[in-house]
Formats: structure tokens, sequence, C-alpha cells
């Protein structure tokens, strides 16, 4: 007992000294790792719930030399994706072209997305078709490294709204190129629903009460207030991302009430897609991805826009700031933004090109479906989308009341889940 | 010994002579200094043990006192309480710490409960040839792929699955388990079953059938025996087999994340996603210390009630 004893206090002794030694070394790792960005965001001396907006924000990578012309390809692609974005239909081609091999990685979420980009910060990824709730994250933090828009001439054919938008262009600078657009839908299994919903109240019926599935983000915060700014306006929400806290509150505590009714929070495409199949669910919230899938599949889905609208995404191939295969990554924003590819891109997925030039294409491949997908009159389109983006605390009205993202994060960790 | 140069065979005599003195003088050094040769043989080891266990948990515990920024994700290193503040000031997390402690007692009962007969079939009444069949049920699954084995299960509680069918079947309703807590209870109770048996098993062969047959003799019925001379006795090996299926609970999250449902926060899955999704690694790791505490006091209490030994 007296060796076990002094065994363990020499042990001891010698886990204390090595401490100090390991501390040193976590101490200098980091802060080599994360160096420029907490210079913008610390320095403002915002704390970590009062987020003061972009305002007094740089992006750190915004002085990088960008390319000048596409040299040979370095015959790899490391790319961060949305399940569905790399599809062999027109991965495939892409890698006989240049020689580019791609390696992808489906993620499940924005914040999942962010997180990679982050912990992969040393040269792991070239690029990430993240959204515009990610987007400026990703950008203020230095994750992202700008982009010679002359190099990409099938950008020059975007529609207006996609050509610099606020989502991935900062003062002049690109830091990658716009891809496609489109709403979150409500899915629904075609046996169960013998006539399609049209209101996003099905989700929030105790009638389907352990058949529900949404997705596990806490962007789905949007969705319930989407839904009380068209059935309770005396709330005032006027915008979904920009909630004031009484606003918030009660979009949480729909959710909250909304959560026993849900069988399950999914978290991959995939796990959604074999849920239905399984039956374990019969209507849920996802994209336009999964009802394309059950639909190869034969299964009996349906989904819709219902009447109060849609929250949705904007997506952008970002480039990484320490792109290990820079050449690959130009010659792949040259060819996903060609009409062809967008064409293809958008009909597999079912959302909308940037390309105005897709449209004539859309049709050729599948008749009807450049209306179908709203490819020739967007405009009227967007506005009924609720296209996401970052919650910050400084709203649109120059007031700063407005509940910051990352307390969307921890209501959704620990009041609705 | 008298060496004469010239002659090449006695030349690599002599050098034999003096690696072979070399050597010994080593090993004599060695012998006389059992501290040096200790702390030879020790080195890599243990080096290997600071570098990679102590040292990685060192980090994690200073981690635990720095921050993220929301916006950017980037860590931010100033000190502060604040992870461990909301860990304890937020019920969200405080139940699911319970109900991961809760979760982990109940499969270390069950199994126990389980374990004991089984392993008290093979150390006393099986004979050798269904002992070895037996051991090799048990060890088997664990050469299996973990996820091989719960996706098995998501098979058996999937809606309309082989557990609807059977039950169905049986004209008892419809118990639709899949992504609910008694699916995750389940699957834990089938995954750590082999880890209790084992000890149990190996505590049980060494009680002597002599003390069994005393009680016996004394008037002690089955169940007197059982509870008065064998549980007491076995005792070391529950604990020692309730220290893996304890510790293996506290920290699982890829079972509750394929067969949970809505309310299936444990602490492992409250880590995983602040670090695989939130990119809160500050968090996580303040989170991570808390199973690691209640391991500690596990332990500390398993040696008291002898579990070492058993081990």
């Amino acid at each position: 007992m007296q060796i076990f004893t002094r065994r363990r206090t020499a042990v001891s002794a010698v886990a204390a000294g090595f401490a100090a030694l390991s501390f040193t070394v976590a101490a200098c790792s980091s802060g080599s790792s994360a160096p420029a960005a907490s210079g913008g965001a610390a320095g403002s001396g915002s704390s970590a719930s009062q987020q003061a907006g972009t305002a007094g924000l740089t992006v750190p990578t915004a002085n990088l030399p960008v390319l000048q012309t596409v040299g040979k390809g370095e015959g790899q692609l490391n790319l961060i994706d949305w399940s569905g974005y790399l599809d062999p239909k027109w991965v495939k081609p892409f890698e006989k072209q240049t020689g580019c091999m791609v390696n992808g990685k489906d993620a499940g979420s924005s914040d999942e997305m962010v997180s990679l980009m982050k912990n992969g910060g040393g040269g792991q990824w070239d690029m990430v078709s993240s959204s515009g709730d990610a987007d400026l994250r990703l950008l203020y933090a230095g994750d992202a490294h700008p982009v010679n828009m002359a190099l990409i001439p099938a950008a020059k054919d975007f529609f207006p709204a996609f050509q610099a938008p606020a989502f991935n262009t900062i003062n002049g600078v690109h830091y990658g190129v716009s891809l496609q657009w489109g709403p979150n839908v409500l899915m629904y299994n075609t046996k169960d629903f013998t006539t399609a919903p049209t209101s996003w109240s099905v989700l929030y019926n105790a009638k389907y009460k352990g058949q529900i599935t949404v997705p596990d983000n806490p962007i789905q915060i949007a969705d319930a207030a989407l839904y009380l700014e068209k059935t309770k306006p005396s709330l005032g929400i006027t915008d979904p991302y920009e909630l004031t806290q009484p606003q918030f509150q009660a979009a949480v505590a729909l959710l909250a009430q909304q959560k026993p009714l849900v069988k399950k929070y999914w978290a991959l495409a995939s796990e959604e897609i074999s849920d239905f199949q399984n039956g374990n669910v019969i209507v849920g919230a996802g994209w336009p991805y999964q009802v394309s899938a059950l639909k190869a599949a034969k299964f009996s889905i349906g989904s819709t826009v219902p009447a109060e609208g849609a929250t949705g995404w904007a997506d952008t191939w970002m480039l990484a700031a320490k792109a290990p295969h820079p050449n690959c990554a130009y010659k792949w924003m040259q060819y996903i933004s060609t009409p062809q590819v967008q064409a293809l891109q958008a009909i597999t997925y079912g959302e909308t090109p940037d390309n105005a030039k897709a449209c004539p294409i859309m049709d050729k491949l599948q008749a009807g479906s450049c209306a179908e997908y709203h490819a020739d009159a967007p405009a009227s389109y967007i506005a009924k989308l609720a296209l996401w983006k970052t919650p910050l605390a400084t709203c649109d009205n120059g007031q700063n009341n407005c509940v910051p993202y990352a307390d969307w994060v921890s209501a959704w960790n620990t009041q609705v889940k | 010994m008298t060496s004469t140069a010239g002659t090449r065979p006695k030349e690599q005599g002599q050098n034999q002579v003096i690696r072979n003195g070399w050597l010994l003088r080593l090993s004599t050094a060695l012998w006389r200094r059992p501290w040096a040769r200790a702390s030879l043989l020790l080195t890599p080891p243990l080096a290997w043990f600071l570098l990679v266990y102590i040292a990685s948990l060192i980090v994690l515990l200073v981690t635990a006192f720095w921050t993220v920024n929301p916006f950017t994700s980037n860590i931010e290193q100033t000190w502060t309480l604040s992870n461990f503040q909301e860990i304890f000031t937020t019920p969200a997390y405080l139940s699911d710490i319970a109900q991961t402690v809760g979760m982990a007692a109940a499969v270390t009962v069950t199994d126990a409960v389980i374990a004991f007969p089984f392993a008290y079939f093979m150390a006393r009444v099986a004979a050798p040839r269904t002992r070895t069949a037996l051991f090799v049920a048990i060890l088997l699954p664990l050469w299996a792929s973990y996820l091989a084995k719960v996706y098995s299960w998501v098979l058996i509680f999937l809606n309309h699955g082989f557990l609807d069918w059977v039950v169905g079947g049986l004209g008892l309703g419809h118990p639709q388990l899949i992504y609910t807590n008694w699916a995750v209870y389940a699957v834990f109770c089938y995954l750590w079953l082999p880890f209790m048996i084992i000890p149990v098993y190996g505590a049980l062969e060494r009680v002597p059938a002599s003390l069994i047959e005393a009680s016996q003799d004394l008037g002690g019925r089955t169940w007197r025996t059982t509870r008065s001379v064998l549980v007491p006795l076995v005792l070391p090996g529950i604990v020692a087999g309730s220290i893996f299926t304890f510790s293996l609970t506290l920290g699982d999250y890829i079972t509750p994340l394929l067969i949970g449902g809505t309310s299936a926060n444990f602490i492992g899955n409250i880590i995983y996603t602040n670090i695989g999704i939130a990119n809160n690694v500050p968090f996580a790791a303040a989170m991570a210390l808390v199973p690691v505490v209640i391991m500690g006091i596990y332990l500390f209490a398993a040696r008291a009630l002898g579990a070492f030994e058993a081990l």
C-alpha cells in the first residue's frame, strides 16, 4: 500500500512538471493557428454575446495576392460540400477534363462547414460550398482567400443579384464564386397526405406526433420565426434573421412545443432520406436534394414551398485561405459556373442556377424545368424566400437590439433540444 | 589472456573480449544500481504515457478555461470560468449530465444482473467444452465492428422492423422503439455485456467450492448461499466489470446519435456537437472534464470495494 502511494506521488510530480511544459506548447501552437481574426473581432472590445455586427471588422485575408493566371492543375481538389453538390454527373467530366481528382466531404450544416474549415485551416481544404449564413463567419475569421474574378469568365453571365453579393464580396473583393440558390421545402409522404399540405402548420400539429423530422440546426429558429411572421402579425417580425428578444423567445417557444412531436432531428441528408423510406417519419423540413433522391428511388415523396414562404439559401464556392491546390480550385470555379454545369446541377438538385444562360439548357435537359425552378424569373421568386444569413446584434433598422447567432446556438441546444 | 598482436584470429578474439568486457561492465553497473535499470526499462512506456495521455488531458484542462468568438469561431485565450458556469447553471446541461449518469447506472445494473447467472453457469456448471463455446460466443461480438452491431439493432428497432413484426404478430401492438432512449438503453446493455461477464466469471472461478459446500452443510439454501457467500466474494469482480460498463456508457455518443431520438442528449453528444459542428472546443473541453471527474469518483469508490484485485 505504501509503495502504491509513493509511486503515485512520483507520477504526479512528473505530471506536474509536464503540465508546465505542455501548457507552453499548447499556448504557442494555438496562438499561431488563430492569429489574424481575433485582431479584428476582439479588438472592438465587444463581448461574446454583444457582437457589434460587422461594422468594425476587417477581413484579415483581404490583401493576400490573387492568382493572375491559372496554371497546370495539381491533380487533386479537396472540397467540403452540401450533400448532392458533388454528383458524379458533373464531377466525372471535370476530372477527365482537368486531371484534378475531386475529394469531397459532405457537411450537414453551416456550423459544421465553419468548423471543418477552421480545423482543416492548415491547408487541408481547397474550397467549401458554404451558404449565406456561414460566408461572413468564414471571411472575418480569415479562412477565405480573395478570388480573381477575371479568371472566371462565365461569372459575367450571372444574374445581377449574384454578380457581387454582400455575402461573398466585401469592398469589391470576391472570396469565391456564387453558385446556386433555392428553398428549404416541406416534404411529405404522398401516401399519408392525399391532398398536399399548403402550410408549415403541419410541422406543429399534434396530429402528426412522432412522425415529423426537422433539421438539427440552430438556423431552424428562422423557420419558426418565418411561420410566426405570417401567423402572428402582432409580434411584428419583418425579417426572420433579425429578431428582437421577445420575437426570438416566441420562435424558440414554438420550437420547444414542437419537440415532443419530432421523431428525429436529422443531421445529414442521408438520415432524412432513410427515415422517410423506412416509414419512421411522414412529414418534415428538408432540401430539394432529399426530394430528388427519394424520387429517384421511386419513393412516394412530395414537396412544396408553403403559403407562408420558406427560408432558403444562396451558396458560394469559397476559396480557402491556405488552399493547397489553387490551380485546380480555379479550374473548378471556371467549370461550375458554366451554363451547362449550372443547368445540370440545378435540375439534379432542384435549385435555381445563378447563370442566366442556363435556362435554355435546362429546358433542353428536361422540358419546362427552367420555369419550374424559376430560372426565368428569379427576381419575383427570390422575394418569396428568406435566404439564410448570419443573425447579428445590429439589425438593419440601425438599432442594436437583435439576438446574435451565438444566442441562437445556445437556445437551440438548451431550450429547444 | 596475453595478447600478442599480429595474427588475425587473435586480434578478433581480443575484440570479442573487449566488447564482452564493455557489455559486462554495463550489465554489472545496472545490476548494482537497480534504480538505473528500472528507469531505463520504464522510460519509453512512461514517456509515451505522459505524452499521449497525461499531456492531452492537461491540454484539455487548459482549453476549458478559454472561450470562442461566437461570430468567427476563433479561440480567444482569455482565462475565464464561463464554460463551467454555463454547464452548472443551465438546467438543460444539468439534466443531460443526470440523464447520462442515470443511463450508465441503469446499463451497469442490468448487465450485472444478466452477467451473474451467465458467468455462474460458465464457471461452475458448464462442461469444459460448453464453457469454451460460451467464451467464443461472448468474445465473438467484440471482434465485429461497432457500427455493424449498432446498425443491426437499427434494423431490429425500425418502424415495421423485426421487433415490430414479432410483437405485432403476437398481437401486442406496435412498440416503435427506434429513436427512443429505451432503444439506446437496450443497445448499450448489449454492447457492454461481455465487459461485465468476463471479470465476474474470473471472480466466480476463484471462489473455492468448499465454501459453498460449507454453507450448504450449515443449512444455507441456494438463495442464502448466493446472498451471504457468493455475492460478497464476487463483488470485486462485479465492481471491476461495472467500471467498464459505466465508463463506456458515460463516454459513448455514436449509439445515441444513430439510435437515439430527440432527447438523446448525452455528455458525449454535447461534446461531439460542440467540437464537430459548433467548433466550440473550449466548451467541449469543459464538458469533457465532467465524465473525467465522475469516473475519478467512481474509481475511488471501486478501489475501496477491492475491484482492482479482481481485474
